[in-house]
């Protein structure tokens, strides 16, 4: 069984980002970019997976710059056999980003896709999705436990009311929540066999994905909020939370 | 001008509150409002969607796949329902967030997630970097607008419609693929989390499940509904369904009480709409204080008890 997992370069989700003055987005000068961590648990969850004998080989792939090939090579040295780099400059968006995925599963003939639920940039939450509709696959969103067994899924889903659990014929789309793994460390020596590891680049030309885009019009920052006051004991919160109607 | 179709959420056959924060955004974009509930039978949920104000018609759509939501067994419904619509939005729930981009992709189109603010017909605001930065978006053309609203960003609205109710019948090829086997949900008698005007959360501070009653004991008091740090969840104090932040549920409530909570950048993310926050926390150079509106520096075993005895 073939499982490819999409990883994102996107902001290390340690980074204060900083709005651009001129509102032309967020400043990524010199800040430091890592794997969207949601994706570095989808690798995981493909991993362990592989470890248990269920899947064979684990192909992560990305759409990104040149420098996003330094993601893949983490992943691939966490454990991953292949990477496929479809190399681009432009912006892509999640419905693009999905028809890119959709052409590489076939071309791969993957059995399932294991991605992180949202990429911690644009916080879109929508590839996994629009993969699974244009593959006509099902799909098991928000992860927090994947058993494959007998050509189905078995997935327990965080959901707003508490957690579901959903059975989906393979080949699916699952996307991993927060709670799925922790993922392992990546160890020197597997850095370096990383670098051997196969990784083809792939044109962004070979696909199709001509498709109605949004457009962002300008980026701000969020309306802050007014300073707040200490108070000393809790006569004095309970006497402040009176003045402002609340209790 | 504006057509818009709200796929309503529900749970166990009702119309779940977050429905109406969808019908508010759609207020603001302005047109006709339709509602499409999809469920097993007419029922309480129908009723309840023609009581939202501005809500225009109802949309019944029984079917016996209904009893048990799925995305791909939703989706397709949606979209059969679609035509001569110039937007259909969903509450940004986790329901939502399955459901509308696999809409989206059947129709062809972008979507927008989490709206925050209406511009225009076609012009939003959608927060990026857990709520760190703001995009301004816009839809050129005409392709129907997929969307989904940001729950915490817009009001309840007020419930004195009569909106007619109408039986739909959908003719759609409908997946086998995707079974439920089951659900655990919190549920309990406090308000909801995301709808709640009152909410008092706990962190890993609170130390255990057990002292957690501090917790639940202060929200009972004041009516309010209960939530935790993602600390306190992963911690294993409380479910999932309780965590409040970037990964968890974002919320607006007019009061937000933060007891035992560091306030990392992440759970932050899910409060920066409340009204007025409070945070009771033992040391007072943790980061919750500095977006508190009234912060008290003690001991929560101490403040807590305290606080619920003089409200």
């Amino acid at each position: 069984m073939k499982a490819l997992v999409p990883i994102k370069r996107v902001v290390d989700y340690n980074v204060r980002i900083r709005v651009k003055g001129d509102g032309t987005g967020v400043d990524l000068n010199g800040v430091k970019m890592s794997v969207n961590p949601f994706d570095e648990i989808a690798n995981e969850a493909a991993l362990k997976l592989k470890e248990a004998g269920v899947i064979s080989e684990v192909v992560v792939v990305t759409i990104g710059t040149a420098k996003a090939e330094d993601q893949l090579r983490s992943e691939l040295a966490r454990g991953a056999d292949r990477g496929i780099h479809v190399v681009t400059d432009e912006e892509i968006q999640p419905l693009q980003a999905a028809r890119i995925l959709a052409e590489l599963v076939k071309r791969e003939n993957a059995d399932v896709v294991i991605a992180g639920k949202q990429a911690i940039d644009d916080d879109n939450n929508q590839t996994p999705q629009m993969l699974a509709t244009l593959l006509d696959w099902p799909q098991a969103t928000f992860a927090s436990d994947i058993k494959i067994d007998g050509g189905k899924a078995t997935v327990q889903r965080e959901i707003d009311a508490g957690a579901e659990t959903l059975e989906v014929d393979l080949p699916a789309v699952i996307s991993a929540d927060l709670r799925l793994n922790e993922p392992r460390f990546i160890k020197l020596p597997d850095i370096m066999k990383a670098k051997r590891k196969p990784l083809d680049k792939v044109e962004l030309s070979e696909f199709d994905i001509d498709v109605p885009k949004l457009e962002v019009v300008s980026t701000s920052n969020p309306p802050a909020r007014e300073p707040g006051r200490m108070v000393k004991s809790v006569e004095e919160l309970v006497a402040a939370l009176k003045d402002k109607g609340l209790v | 001008m504006a057509k818009i179709l709200i796929v309503a959420e529900t749970l166990g056959g009702e119309l779940h509150p977050t429905t109406g924060k969808a019908v508010a955004c759609a207020a603001q974009i302005g047109g006709e409002i339709d509602i499409a509930v999809f469920t097993e039978a007419k029922g309480a949920a129908a009723d309840a969607a023609a009581k939202l104000d501005g809500v225009s018609k109802v949309l019944q759509v029984s079917n016996a796949e209904n009893g048990a939501i799925r995305a791909a067994t939703l989706a397709p419904q949606v979209v059969a329902l679609a035509e001569g619509y110039t937007h259909i939005l969903a509450a940004n729930t986790t329901t939502g967030k399955d459901i509308m981009p696999r809409v989206a992709a059947l129709l062809g189109v972008p979507q927008v997630t989490d709206i925050m603010a209406v511009h225009g017909e076609r012009e939003f605001d959608r927060p990026i970097y857990a709520g760190n930065a703001v995009n301004r978006v816009k839809a050129p053309g005409d392709f129907t607008l997929v969307g989904t609203v940001r729950t915490a960003s817009f009001g309840n609205v007020a419930e004195s419609g009569s909106a007619a109710v109408e039986d739909a019948s959908v003719s759609a090829d409908l997946p086998a693929h995707t079974r439920l086997v089951g659900q655990e949900t919190g549920g309990g008698d406090r308000p909801d989390l995301q709808t709640a005007a009152k909410v008092v959360s706990g962190g890993r501070g609170v130390g255990s499940a057990e002292n957690f009653s501090v917790i639940f004991s202060l929200a009972d008091k004041i009516g309010a509904g209960c939530g935790a740090s993602r600390a306190a969840v992963d911690s294993g104090f409380v479910p999932n369904d309780m965590q409040v932040g970037q990964t968890g549920k974002i919320i607006a409530p007019d009061l937000y009480v933060a007891v035992g909570i560091s306030g990392a950048i992440q759970h932050l993310a899910g409060i920066k709409d409340a009204g007025t926050i409070v945070a009771i926390n033992t040391d007072e150079n943790a980061p919750i204080f500095e977006v508190a509106d009234l912060g008290l520096v003690g001991d929560l075993f101490k403040v807590c008890p305290e606080l619920e005895a003089a409200l």
